[in-house]
């Protein structure tokens, strides 16, 4: 153990830096692009089915083949991996955001509309506090699911802790295997500890 | 004219005719509860005030502006809107809900404040509930805010959709007292929509009655009572509910006999016993020339005297018990009872004789009242009913058949 960080301690800092930051560009574009698509789906009457659909299709897509696929696409390196990633993390956030903005009661959102709120006061002062808690927890497990799936990126030259693990399994290493995938799984259930308390904080308080 | 709206119709894209060529004019400080069946186009009427809903065709005014020109934001700013459950914020403190709209308008921290402070209060609710959250007070609580909500902002023109539905029957009395109490000392005006005909009558100074988008009556509580518009306004109103309220509506006009016999004070006793034969009653109302009731003889006294020339203006009770035409039922039922006469003259506001009330009619409108039997007028519709009509015959006489 000693020894491995001794040997290892920089690279393994400097890799864990890489997939914090591939898994973190990767669910921030997700968050991006699916809350506000999510929210735009409550406001349509047909299409929002069919987009969540599209959503389940491409995450039923075996990530290694997703990540082969970038490669034409955008070549190798950290950008491929982003984007693999990134269109695994819609599914989860899309899906509970939309669930979240159905689950607001109609009354309240006939009220606040009744009572002269804007599109957007609505939104912002009624629907996202009260849709929050579940759209976090669709945040949160992306998150997890994609720190979980960067390992894979190494494979197409990205970094992260997927190149420990994946020169140990070339070398039989057991000691790079565990070096790397056990950094994984802390990160992971760091991760999820850190989101659940940021779920907590946005539920509002009467809520919780 | 507060609010006015004109030829209002609503169709909807499937061709169903909500509203229908829909008329009304409400000053400030009126209570008007629009009632009908489901699908009765109630609730889209109320909707299209505060342009919830837009009309096909036909113009609603407040203050004479016309609505489709304003800014629905801000028309609805100014409106108070109260829906059924509350549709209070469950994230927001009851502060928080009450200064929505004032904050909305852009109100100073301190002037919302002191205005949540002020409404609370309003809604007889202890001050430090303000700080609690909707899901920690009981539904007729929450009501209370939602109502109180609704004039936070002076808002003059307040909307409710059936905002008392959900609750018990004691708690909804309680805020029925609180919204009268709005109308009637703060002058608010009132626009409700209801399927409870007991709530409408109680709270309402118009009801307006719906049927498939159409208006069907559109009168006072009392007039309504009085004169049903058709059967359709009857079954909706309730065949008890219309007994009931016939002693606070009738008037002592609508029961009397239009036919009382009577005599001028310058004729005789041979003419009194001679009518008195013709007619088969055993008294007579005394007026002069013009008709002005004067007193009355009956038999008994017409008995003790021997000579029949003698005038009756010599023999006639002066002092005789009347009642006024336009007296309510209920109010004058009880005078007559207690008086324990026979029959009671009805007269106008110049005391001119107009009719007779026997005892006979006021069983009848007694019995209704207590039981509910609308055939009683007709046929005695019980054995027990039938003595008592045949006691009130008995008693009574025949005095002015």
């Amino acid at each position: 153990m000693t020894h491995f960080l001794a040997t290892y301690g920089w690279q393994l800092v400097a890799k864990t830096g890489q997939h914090l930051y591939i898994s973190a560009a990767a669910l921030a574009l997700g968050v991006i692009v699916a809350v506000p698509l999510g929210i735009l789906l409550t406001r349509m009457k047909h299409g929002a089915n069919f987009v969540i659909t599209l959503a389940g299709v491409l995450q039923t897509i075996p990530a290694m083949a997703l990540l082969a696929m970038m490669i034409p696409i955008f070549g190798i390196g950290s950008t491929p991996a982003i984007v693999a990633l990134f269109i695994y993390s819609l599914l989860p956030i899309l899906r509970n955001t939309y669930l979240g903005m159905q689950g607001v009661s109609p009354t309240v959102r006939d009220a606040a509309k009744g009572m002269g709120m804007t599109w957007w006061q609505m939104m912002v002062r009624a629907e996202i506090p009260l849709a929050a808690p579940v759209i976090m927890a669709g945040i949160r497990l992306s998150a997890t699911y994609v720190i979980a799936w960067a390992t894979l990126a190494s494979y197409i030259g990205a970094g992260g802790l997927g190149d420990f693990i994946f020169n140990g399994l070339n070398l039989y290493r057991s000691d790079l295997i565990l070096g790397g995938s056990i950094p994984v799984i802390l990160l992971a259930l760091l991760i999820d500890y850190l989101l659940g308390k940021v779920e907590r904080a946005v539920t509002p308080r009467p809520l919780r | 004219m507060l609010l006015s709206m004109e030829h209002l119709r609503k169709e909807y894209p499937n061709g169903k005719i909500a509203v229908d060529d829909f008329n009304l004019e409400v000053d400030k400080g009126e209570f008007i509860a629009f009632i009908g069946t489901s699908g009765s186009g109630k609730t889209t009427t109320m909707r299209m005030i505060n342009r919830m809903l837009n009309q096909t065709s036909g113009t609603i005014k407040i203050d004479g502006k016309d609505i489709s020109k304003m800014d629905p934001v801000k028309l609805r700013r100014s409106i108070g809107y109260v829906i059924q459950n509350t549709g209070l914020m469950p994230h927001m403190t009851i502060q928080e809900n009450i200064e929505i709209v004032p904050k909305l308008l852009g109100w100073s921290k301190e002037k919302r404040a002191e205005q949540a402070h002020k409404m609370i209060e309003l809604a007889q609710l202890p001050d430090d509930m303000l700080q609690r959250y909707p899901g920690e007070l009981s539904g007729g609580q929450q009501q209370r805010i939602g109502v109180v909500r609704a004039l936070a902002a002076d808002q003059r023109i307040i909307l409710m959709d059936e905002p008392f539905g959900a609750l018990d029957p004691i708690t909804r009395e309680s805020l029925q007292d609180l919204v009268k109490h709005l109308q009637e000392d703060l002058g608010k005006t009132f626009i409700f929509v209801t399927h409870d005909m007991d709530e409408a009558l109680h709270l309402a100074t118009r009801v307006v009655i719906m049927s498939h988008g159409k208006q069907v009556q559109v009168d006072t509580p009392e007039n309504i009572l009085r004169h049903p518009a058709n059967e359709f306004v009857t079954n909706l109103i309730g065949e008890e509910r219309l007994i009931r309220a016939q002693p606070n509506i009738l008037t002592v006009s609508q029961i009397m006999l239009k036919t009382p016999v009577s005599i001028t004070p310058d004729k005789t006793l041979d003419d009194a016993i001679d009518l008195m034969h013709d007619r088969r009653v055993d008294t007579l109302l005394v007026t002069d020339d013009n008709g002005v009731l004067e007193g009355f003889v009956d038999l008994d006294d017409i008995n003790r005297i021997t000579d029949g020339t003698t005038l009756i203006s010599r023999f006639t009770n002066r002092k005789v018990f009347y009642v006024q035409a336009n007296s309510l039922i209920g109010d004058t039922v009880d005078r007559i009872l207690k008086q324990g006469v026979k029959n009671v003259p009805v007269v106008d506001a110049k005391k001119h004789l107009v009719g007779i009330v026997t005892r006979t009619a006021l069983v009848d409108i007694v019995y209704d009242a207590l039981r509910g039997a609308p055939e009683a007028n007709e046929e005695p519709a019980s054995p027990i009913n039938a003595d008592i009509h045949a006691a009130a015959n008995h008693e009574g006489g025949d005095t002015a058949q």
